[in-house]
């Protein structure tokens, strides 16, 4: 990270403001979705654009999210950068046609000559009781698709460096911004859901990690608010003599192999922490990409934390029980480095 | 009536095209699948909706469209990308799946994406529509005189998406002309047992916007009221749905052997078959002369042979550019 500012933002409004600096410097740049106009988005990710750019370019939609979902891909095939929310990931299945055989096929079906430049945000994760339906990640199940790239912040700097690089983009770009990772005022925050964030416009690239604490002993893989549990198991780890990396992977598409594998390479040992789904999904995908580039220099095999393939339950003790927690990864390390 | 006269015989040129056209993918299809019908076999491999019948429907708007207009057609997309003008030699290498395709083999029959002129289709039913919707917002936000039309089947209307694109259009006030080929059967279902209403033209109230039927197959019908939907959605006037009661042909798919209609429809629908009526029409009035129709027919019967010889001596995509493309 090159931070060269003391200013502090959350992360909602990093995301806010990279949205704002984009619309300010391209008239092509507009915003669609649920109560994203006066309400700013349920989440804040659109807060004040409307007052600064009008209900043309900041559209408040009825909640057709597979209208506008396809009219946002309509409009980036037409000349336009739509940035189009989806107020939660797991709505995804009333309009996942227009997202998975449409916004990310035509470019391939058109052999590469219809680009679709367009971000399709969404609100993902649990761990504040909002049950089932509201409170998954299911990056996985996107980055299982071909044709369009996952990107998951943070941090406040990577959130607005990675929007303005996602609006750049010329591809379709699924930005999923976790809820524990935004600042919110009516929601336990992360303190690192504040932190330094430069005022002007930057890019931070689509596709690349980041070493977000580093280590010795063990490397523990990871993503979104995630990223935060792991650095506070690495803070309980390093009380008990464990130094560990942790490695923010920052977009799942693309996944960025070669830092994966050399972190492996230097601790030789793997901790895989995610808060979606474990079967079928990002630990695995990880572990492969371990076992194929690295197996050579793992001491152990790897191991993971990450939520038990049972739907998002509801109740305090039953949610905290099936999330990816810091003391969960805790005693995984230490269970991986005593073998 | 009053429409000129050069409209007319370029309507019924693109039909002869679009007709001839679909005869010769048809023959080529079944070289080498039979006698035991192979789908995967032959020139022409996979699952082809030919679109022969439908094409009032098609070459009805061509004389009022321009440069930049958008165009998102179906599963059954032939007829109506011919009628805009793409590329036919591309558009038949990609359906033949050969490297010089409009999408270098990639994307098929059902998947044909042309940039100028503005074209894209989707085997998925209604999926075409909100894209409809947002090109008409690019249009709109880009301050161009551009129209989107969306074509969809009778099928597509009870999707989600019809309704949701419809709304949408209608909110934003976009120059989108949503135009229903109506050909009476989804697949094998007719319409009497799967839309509450006789015309989908009639759902257009619901959104506020103005609802039309063509009830005739007829291509001076289908360009007067094109004509007019298309003109107003250019000057800012808003929406429109059409409803065109059309008909397919052949079956859903080649291969499918039609039992579900009956043997009286479909000799009813011979009977009225609009490329000859439209000729018999045009040489009653004066337009044409029978020598004329012959040097049509030639005229249009090479392009499509072109096209297909084309097709044919180009040669097929690399194995490993399967991996090619998927992003930009």
């Amino acid at each position: 990270m090159t931070i060269t500012t003391d200013r502090k933002l959350t992360t909602q409004k990093a995301i806010a403001e990279a949205i704002a600096l984009e619309m300010e410097a391209d008239d092509m740049v507009l915003v669609m979705g649920e109560d994203i106009g006066v309400y700013g988005g349920i989440f804040g990710a659109t807060e004040g654009l409307l007052a600064r750019f009008g209900p043309e370019r900041v559209m408040d939609t009825p909640i057709s999210e597979t209208g506008f979902i396809g009219a946002a891909v309509g409009a980036a095939v037409n000349g336009l950068r739509p940035i189009a929310e989806l107020m939660f990931v797991d709505f995804f299945g009333v309009c996942m046609d227009q997202i998975y055989n449409n916004m990310a096929k035509i470019h391939y079906f058109s052999g590469g000559n219809v680009k679709v430049p367009m971000v399709l945000m969404t609100a993902v994760g649990g761990g504040y009781s909002d049950a089932g339906q509201h409170s998954q990640t299911l990056w996985g199940t996107f980055a299982h698709l071909p044709g369009m790239k996952v990107v998951i912040p943070s941090n406040p700097y990577d959130a607005k460096g990675l929007m303005t690089s996602a609006i750049r983009d010329d591809n379709p770009v699924l930005y999923m911004f976790h809820k524990g990772v935004l600042g919110l005022g009516w929601m336990t925050s992360n303190p690192r859901a504040t932190g330094a964030v430069p005022s002007e416009s930057y890019e931070v690239p689509i596709g690349e990690a980041a070493i977000a604490r580093e280590g010795d002993d063990l490397t523990v893989v990871t993503v979104g608010l995630s990223v935060h549990r792991a650095l506070d198991a690495a803070e309980m780890l390093e009380d008990k003599g464990v130094s560990a990396e942790v490695l923010d992977l920052r977009s799942l598409v693309p996944l960025d192999r070669d830092k994966i594998a050399e972190s492996v390479a230097k601790t030789h040992r793997l901790l895989v922490v995610d808060e979606d789904y474990q079967s079928f999904g990002m630990t695995g995908e990880v572990i492969a990409t371990v076992v194929e580039r690295a197996f050579d220099s793992l001491d152990a095999p790897p191991m993971r934390v990450a939520t038990p393939d049972t739907p998002i339950p509801y109740s305090r003790p039953l949610e905290q029980f099936a999330l990816p927690s810091a003391e969960r990864i805790v005693e995984a390390a230490q269970q991986l480095i005593s073998t | 009536m009053n429409i000129p006269s050069e409209h007319l015989v370029d309507m019924y040129e693109t039909m002869v095209k679009i007709r001839r056209y679909e005869e010769r993918i048809r023959e080529i299809y079944f070289e080498d699948k039979l006698p035991a019908f192979d789908i995967a076999a032959g020139l022409i491999p996979g699952e082809m909706h030919l679109s022969a019948g439908q094409e009032p429907v098609a070459v009805g708007v061509r004389p009022h469209l321009k440069a930049g207009d958008a165009i998102t057609a179906t599963h059954r997309p032939h007829h109506i990308a011919i009628a805009q003008g793409v590329d036919l030699k591309k558009m038949t290498a990609e359906i033949f799946g050969r490297k010089t395709g409009l999408g270098k083999g990639k994307g098929g029959h059902m998947h044909l994406f042309s940039v100028e002129p503005n074209f894209g289709c989707s085997g998925i039913i209604a999926e075409g529509m909100p894209v409809a919707v947002g090109a008409g917002l690019a249009f709109k936000r880009r301050g161009t005189d551009n129209v989107a039309l969306s074509f969809f089947g009778d099928g597509a209307a009870n999707q989600g998406a019809f309704h949701e694109s419809l709304n949408l259009a209608a909110i934003w006030d976009l120059p989108v002309v949503f135009i229903c080929e109506d050909n009476a059967y989804a697949i094998s279902v007719p319409k009497t047992a799967s839309t509450a209403i006789a015309d989908n033209s009639d759902r257009a109230s619901a959104y506020g916007i103005p609802g039309v039927l063509v009830t005739n197959n007829d291509p001076v019908a289908v360009y007067e009221v094109a004509g007019e939907a298309i003109a107003r959605a250019r000057s800012g006037g808003g929406p429109s749905l059409i409803e065109v009661k059309t008909d397919r042909l052949w079956g859903h798919f080649e291969g499918d052997a039609d039992a579900y209609r009956s043997d009286e429809f479909k000799e009813a629908m011979a009977g009225r078959d609009a490329v000859v009526t439209f000729g018999q029409k045009l040489v009653a009035e004066g337009v044409l002369t029978d020598s004329e129709i012959e040097v049509i027919r030639e005229r249009m019967y090479g392009e499509v042979e072109d096209a297909i010889s084309f097709a044919i001596s180009s040669p097929y995509p690399e194995p490993e550019d399967a991996l090619v493309d998927v992003f930009a």
